[in-house]
């Protein structure tokens, strides 16, 4: 029982490899931009940990509406597993993002739109493990943390959207900046090229650790049943 | 005018340093977690079947 899947190896080399080629292609291959320098290479990283952190909060947001129509708790443990991966990332993007900033914009922090937004994002999702870690019984707790993921889920458009909606100092990757944006740069054809392949390891490494965490999820919960069977 | 970039090396370590150090953690955290259910599972198997062999 709960012998690693042959795909789930074959998933682990995949997001090995392209984490590892993208990383070089980062540090050797894109060129260095010629006003910001060597802290310019963090953007392909920031972004594509920004993406994933999103995905993720939709993977949870979807998995809770299935569980409120199946009732089926093995998706509530798909749901925790991917909140608890797009935390991670998005704290990699926000840290990532004020390191960036401070040469750039003089400053570790402000509170432009999508600063603000992101980390009210980040915050909404913890309070999800929070609320999670406060409730016994186990079909409460999961359909409480469905409809919690689906409302907090509004977090993620609104952060998305906040550089395109409200005047911002943060560069738009794709699309037209404001002009009032800081650091924006045009992106060569070499800086695409990586920029592509970093949002797809990170897809990549995602959905690998995705798989991992609901495996552990589920080793959990055999364990919990065990231990009741024995204190019967 | 300013003829060379601008350098920012020490900021593109500490953003590359955050980034590997969360991963590496993370990874870490799901390799303890597995493992100590993993030890809890074979402790709690174990005293299932004493108990078994017990009431036969």
């Amino acid at each position: 029982m709960l012998q690693k899947p042959k795909l789930l190896t074959v998933l682990d080399v995949a997001a090995i490899a392209s984490f590892l080629a993208a990383t070089a292609l980062v540090f050797f291959y894109a060129p260095l931009e010629r006003v910001m320098g060597a802290v310019q290479k963090v953007f392909y990283f920031h972004v594509a940990s920004g993406w994933v952190g999103m995905l993720s909060f939709l993977v949870a947001a979807i998995v809770g509406i299935i569980y409120l129509i199946r009732k089926d708790l093995k998706w509530d443990s798909v749901g925790v597993a991917a909140v608890e991966i797009g935390i991670a990332f998005t704290l990699i993007n926000v840290v990532t993002g004020a390191i960036w900033a401070r040469p750039i914009w003089n400053t570790w922090w402000t509170w432009d739109p999508r600063l603000t937004t992101a980390t009210i994002m980040e915050l909404v999702y913890l309070a999800y493990l929070m609320l999670r870690a406060g409730i016994e019984e186990p079909e409460r707790r999961a359909r409480f943390g469905a409809v919690y993921a689906i409302v907090g889920f509004l977090s993620v458009p609104l952060t998305f959207f906040s550089i395109r909606l409200f005047r911002t100092i943060h560069p738009v990757v794709i699309g037209s900046n404001d002009p009032g944006a800081m650091g924006a740069f045009d992106m060569t054809p070499t800086m695409t090229q990586v920029f592509l392949f970093s949002l797809l390891a990170f897809t990549i490494v995602y959905f690998d650790l995705l798989w991992h965490r609901i495996r552990l999820g589920r080793l959990a919960e055999r364990v919990e049943s065990l231990r009741l069977k024995v204190q019967a | 005018m300013m003829d060379q970039p601008a350098n920012t090396i020490s900021y593109f370590i500490a953003g590359y340093g955050f980034i590997f150090g969360v991963m590496i953690f993370y990874l870490a955290s799901l390799i303890i977690r597995w493992r100590n259910l993993k030890q809890d599972e074979a402790l709690l198997n174990e005293l299932d079947q004493k108990e078994t062999t017990g009431n036969e």
